[in-house]
């Protein structure tokens, strides 16, 4: 690969459009990845991720737009762009009558490996996944989760700079979806650039540095989870006190930060802030003579920011369906 | 638009996999121990058929497959019959069957252009057919020796490997058709039905329907000799659509040295040919080579449209 710098944009998208007859699956998309990061493309079904992931490994022709992959056009140069991108789409299948073995074998021969490399890869990439002791078995006895770390094996042997995984842990069990997002953070430790497309958001904020908010093919927001929190809810905290011989309003009410209360039981009393002020709480509940039992903070998840954000959305286009609608009678 | 790299890149990789694939699935062994079965059977008939009735015959070796003991027909004519089946079930589920097993995308997204994998899955069907169609030959080769007590001589090994090659090439459009209606259905059992519906159609009907469709086409007068032979023109053209009867009139030519023409022989095409006297090979295939033209034209017309409609397509499922 190139001998981009960690930060260089190595997946660029400018104002991509996709129609499907009329409908256009992707309107407008403004996209940059950069090297060495895992960027978390979120957003709910139909929202267009699957179509743009497509076109940047070059399986789909976009309508208009231009599209950069390591700088090269995946119209042009499909194979260059192939070749340094792992793609594990979303429901990934494999040849039921082939082991797991020979499925990677297989595309390892089509990837251009040579037999002795790919072996060795495979090997590695099965231990890694923790598939070795099934490595012989065929495919069709697989779980989904296996099926989805195998697919992550795929990845690893052709071990390319960049990794585009598609709803990688989509109808996966709570303990199949923690190993495959400790593989994905070691795929991003090994130095790859990792895009990833979910609708699962509070799985995707734990592992990703940047997250683009995607909806009816548009990008809504982009930024690290801590921007997006602030932008979307004005970077609202809940801190929730429990406390004895102390009024818990009248002793924290002055502490800069505190934005509203709300009490559940006179010694339980739950502080909306602006920024995290549990220190400045305690401590003035202590100076009033207060025994302080519980002090815990309530941090919004990107699930609250994305929904706070498309609810907003949908509120706006609704009413603008309404002032259309208004207009013309 | 110039596109970079070689479209046969991973062409190879493909075929093989699929001819492997092929060789030890379950469905393929049926259809072959089917078709290896019915052979040995008519190629044994054959030649007590022949034991009892044929003195002379310089050609006693290629008799074999084309005499038919009743009521089985003969080893060309299970061919004919068999072949296009074993070609459909090679390839009915070739593309429909990647996107019903969600493979498609993990094996486009490889550094391959889509002209590998649909050439390559042609190519490994193509390889397996060939072994098909040459194991079958030895059999009846060996059917032969041991009944007859005689070796092919050098003439009817020239004429068998004529055989060969027109068998694979019939083969191959059976396999084409089949591939072309996996790239239109994406349902594997719509594609199978289709396909085994245009066999029972060629292999079956046609030879039905020609004459009914030549004579309301093109009605005999009864006092123009010449409408007679429009008709049996035009029912000659159509019956050639069927690729089972482009295979039958090459096998006749092939296995028949005496053949003079396919279709109508007309006395000035006789002059100073002695009757029943045999052809040499090079004539025989001149006879053929029509034919011969159309069924590959065949192949290469299904295959492109099999191309263009596979290189359209989405490759989500
Ligand atoms: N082949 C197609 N023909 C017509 N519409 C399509 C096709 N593929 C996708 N779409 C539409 O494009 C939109 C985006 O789909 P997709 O990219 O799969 O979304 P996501 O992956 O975010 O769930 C959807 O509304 C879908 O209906
Ligand atoms: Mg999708």
């Amino acid at each position: 690969m190139s001998g981009a710098a960690k930060g260089d944009p190595v997946i660029e998208v400018r104002d991509l459009v996709k129609r499907y007859g009329g409908v256009e699956a992707v309107a407008g998309l403004d996209l940059t990845v950069n090297k060495g990061e895992v960027f978390g493309l979120l957003g709910p079904n139909g929202s267009g991720k699957t179509t743009m992931i497509l076109i940047l490994l070059g399986l789909t022709e976009p309508s208009e737009g231009e599209v950069r992959v390591t700088g090269l056009d995946p119209l042009r140069q499909p194979l260059a762009v192939k070749r340094a991108v792992g793609y594990l789409p979303d429901s990934v299948g494999f040849y039921d009558t082939m082991t797991a073995r020979e499925n990677l074998r297989y595309t390892a021969r089509l990837a251009g490996l040579d037999t002795a490399e790919a072996d060795a890869r495979i090997d590695n990439a099965l231990e890694r996944v923790r598939l070795s002791d099934v490595a012989e078995k065929n495919v069709a006895g697989f779980s989904h989760g296996m099926r989805q770390r195998l697919g992550v094996a795929e990845v690893l042997v052709k071990d390319c700079p960049i990794a585009i995984l598609d709803e990688p842990t989509n109808g996966l069990d709570p303990q199949s979806t923690t190993e495959l997002l400790d593989l994905i953070r070691r795929l991003r430790d090994d130095g790859r650039t990792v895009l990833l497309s979910s609708h699962l958001l509070s799985l995707v904020q734990s592992i990703c540095d940047r997250v683009a908010l995607i909806n009816h093919g548009r990008i809504g927001l982009t930024g690290s989870v801590d921007e997006l929190r602030s932008r979307v809810l004005g970077g609202s905290y809940t801190i929730e006190v429990e406390a004895e011989n102390v009024d818990i309003k009248t002793a924290t009410a002055a502490i800069p930060g505190v934005a509203g209360f709300a009490d559940l039981t006179p010694g339980h009393v739950r502080i909306r802030a602006t920024a995290d002020i549990r220190a400045d709480v305690a401590r003035h509940i202590v100076e009033r003579g207060g025994r302080l039992t519980r002090i815990a903070m309530h941090q919004p998840s990107l699930d609250d920011v994305y929904q706070r954000y498309f609810e907003d959305q949908r509120t706006v286009e609704g009413q603008r369906a309404f002032k259309g609608a208004s207009h013309a009678a | 638009m110039q596109r970079e790299g070689s479209p046969w890149t991973g062409l190879w990789a493909v075929a093989a996999k699929e001819a492997a694939d092929h060789l030890t699935s379950a469905r393929m062994k049926i259809v072959l121990g089917l078709v290896i079965l019915t052979a040995i059977g008519a190629a044994y008939g054959s030649a007590g058929q022949l034991k009892e009735t044929v003195g002379s015959d310089p050609f006693l070796f290629l008799r074999l497959f084309t005499t038919a003991r009743e009521p089985l027909p003969s080893f060309a004519g299970f061919l004919g019959f068999l072949l296009p089946l074993v070609a459909i079930t090679l390839a009915f589920d070739a593309i429909n069957g990647e996107y019903q097993r969600r493979t498609m995308s993990r094996v486009l997204s490889q550094p391959i252009y889509r002209d590998a994998l649909l050439a390559g899955k042609f190519l490994g069907g193509l390889v397996v057919l060939t072994i098909c169609v040459i194991t079958l030959w030895l059999l009846v080769t060996g059917v032969g020796i041991l009944s007859l007590g005689l070796p092919p001589s050098g003439e009817e090994v020239a004429r068998g490997i004529a055989f060969l090659v027109v068998s694979v090439a019939y083969s191959a459009i059976w396999l084409g058709i089949a591939l072309l209606f996996s790239t239109w259905f994406r349902s594997t059992a719509t594609a199978a039905l289709a396909a085994l519906a245009l066999w029972l159609l060629f292999t079956v009907f046609w030879q039905m329907l020609a004459p009914l469709v030549a004579g309301a086409l093109a009605p005999v007068d009864p006092l123009d000799p010449m409408t007679a032979l429009t008709q049996y023109n035009l029912q000659h053209d159509l019956m050639r659509i069927s690729p089972t009867t482009l295979y039958g009139e090459m096998l006749t030519g092939i296995l028949h040295p005496s053949t003079r023409a396919l279709g109508l022989l007309f006395r000035s095409q006789m002059e100073g040919a002695l009757m029943g006297a045999p052809l040499p090979l090079d004539q025989s295939l001149l006879i053929i080579w029509p034919d011969f033209s159309g069924l590959v034209a065949g192949i290469v017309l299904v295959f492109t449209l099999a191309y263009v409609s596979f290189q359209r397509q989405e490759v989500r499922a």
